[in-house]
């Protein structure tokens, strides 16, 4: 079970540097987003095989924390960082759907 | 097990040029959003790359600080970047592509190979097989009060640097606060969504950071983990809208923030007036002793982390009368 | 191998191969609303595979529980955002791809 743990969280890591790509490549900034939460949730299966194969369970921890953390990063680009939004401006109104 | 240590080795390899590619990465490009995103992806590979090195502690911090709310920060900050580069026409993009080097640029590259080659030779003369001060904590474990080492040096131990630390956070804040008042962000109402996803998530980081800090004690987590998780719960409901109320800006906010600070340097006071060294725990009671003192600490930062988001004082602050 | 670990390992397996289809579909879509919907699958799918197969090996039900929370909450962030992500670009005009 071992070689499958490992075997798995290093193909893991190799997907994560291939979705490096789309961070690099964009072309919008949403589409860097994206990237950066599949990023988040390809950890946390790293971590959690991790914490079985070294079996330490500290690392079930991390994971929790990056879960958690993850969603705040994204809800704060949603907020603040989309491109287009100037602060001070009240064009987008929630509720009311582009048509 | 050869594959496994194959396996292992080829992991830490991958981990380790990956950072290096990513941090050159983050450096080198001209959109300042894709630098930003490139950072919080750095800090996930700094986070699984510290727990390569069995340090599970510090990867909680760098999940919850470097990934999670340094990145929320960076877009706030970028935001507010873009608001006052409007009129200019710009939009979050550093000039300079130019690829001529002017004889002044050389000077830094040459300090920075100085300053390698310096390192590198530190590194090489250590010796091999290093001993550190592993054992040495092991032994005085028990009357540190906790039984995790980590806690015992941060806050048993080496008390002293956490103090500083403390208050070098505050300091920070107070030199945001000196900025001006809080940034009007002019952002949307939150639709359900979002609203239903804050009334969710800040309980359970809440609840998450309450039990980093009482995990600490035995495990990894801590004050400054718990803490970053608090700030993280606080972000979250700033982002979804929602400010405190006009009176609980003045007191209680200052109240907490000086909590932390306030209660590491009213106990080493303490400490000194009683003959002992600074800081210097008395066995007994150490662990009750650390564990209010990381209490106080965690929501120090968690209040003063989601008071850096806003960008300045409080809307509704009230001058002290 | 005891049977469980055969279990185990297929829905460890089964799980990467869902991360490595979310990340595919990130590489490949061919715009923001496509790319998560194939975010969302590793989320939700892979991760939820990945928890399943180490539930097994869990040495106990606080592990099996905790292993639980990480997936429903990258589950409950990851929903949550890609509707926050796909609303807003809606509003500020990304067209859907056509073909």
């Amino acid at each position: 079970m071992q070689s499958i743990y490992l075997g798995l969280a290093l193909f893991l890591l190799l997907n994560l540097g291939a979705g490096m790509w789309r961070v690099l490549r964009g072309p919008t900034a949403p589409d860097r987003m994206l990237a950066a939460q599949l990023f988040g949730t390809t950890a946390v299966a790293v971590l959690l095989l991790l914490a079985q194969a070294t079996a330490s369970a500290a690392l079930r921890d991390v994971a929790l924390v990056f879960a958690l953390l993850a969603a705040v990063t994204a809800v704060a680009f949603v907020r603040r960082a989309w491109p287009g939004q100037e602060a001070g401006g009240r064009r987008q109104e929630a509720g009311h759907d582009a048509e | 097990m050869e594959a496994v240590n194959l396996m292992l080795w080829t992991f830490d390899t991958l981990l380790g040029l990956g950072l290096l590619w990513v941090a050159w990465r983050t450096l080198a490009c001209a959109d300042l959003f894709k630098g930003i995103v490139l950072f919080v992806a750095f800090g996930l590979l700094m986070a699984l790359a510290w727990v390569r090195l069995d340090a599970p502690d510090i990867a909680l911090a760098e999940a919850a600080i470097g990934a999670g709310v340094t990145g929320a920060l960076l877009m706030a900050a970028l935001a507010r970047l873009r608001a006052s580069e409007t009129d200019e026409g710009s939009a979050g993009q550093l000039g300079s592509e130019g690829s001529d080097a002017e004889p002044s640029q050389w000077l830094p590259v040459v300090i920075l190979l100085v300053v390698a080659a310096g390192l590198g030779h530190a590194l090489l003369s250590l010796p091999p097989e290093a001993v550190g001060l592993g054992a040495e904590i092991a032994a005085h474990l028990d009357i540190s009060g906790v039984s995790n080492p980590v806690t015992a040096v941060l806050l048993n131990f080496r008390g002293y640097d956490t103090l500083l630390e403390m208050v070098v956070l505050f300091v920070a804040l107070l030199g945001v606060w000196s900025l001006g008042r809080e940034i009007e962000q002019g952002a949307s109402a939150p639709g359900p969504v979002l609203d239903t996803l804050a009334r969710i998530l800040a309980p359970v980081l809440i609840l998450v950071a309450a039990y980093l800090l009482w995990v600490g004690a035995h495990a990894p987590g801590g004050a400054f983990q718990a803490g970053s998780v608090l700030g993280a719960a606080g972000l979250l409901l700033l982002l979804a809208g929602w400010r405190p109320r006009a009176d609980l800006t003045a007191r209680p906010l200052r109240l907490a923030l000086v909590a932390g600070p306030g209660t590491f340097v009213a106990v080493a006071v303490v400490t000194l007036l009683t003959g002992a060294w600074l800081l210097e725990f008395p066995p007994k009671h150490a662990g009750t002793l650390i564990l209010i003192l990381e209490a106080t600490a965690t929501l120090s930062i968690g209040v003063t982390l989601a008071a850096l988001f806003l960008g300045g004082r409080p809307r509704h602050d009230q001058e002290l009368r | 191998m005891m049977p469980s670990d055969c279990i185990s390992a297929a829905l460890l397996i089964a799980g990467g191969i869902f991360f490595l289809a979310g990340t595919f579909g990130l590489l490949r879509f061919p715009d923001v609303y496509t790319r998560l919907h194939a975010l969302t699958k590793a989320d939700n799918v892979g991760l939820g595979l990945m928890v399943a197969g180490l539930a097994l090996q869990a040495e106990s039900w606080a592990v099996v529980g905790k292993l639980l929370l990480i997936w429903l909450l990258v589950l409950l962030a990851g929903a949550s955002v890609a509707h926050l992500v796909a609303g807003q670009a809606l509003r500020t005009g990304t067209r859907p791809w056509k073909r």
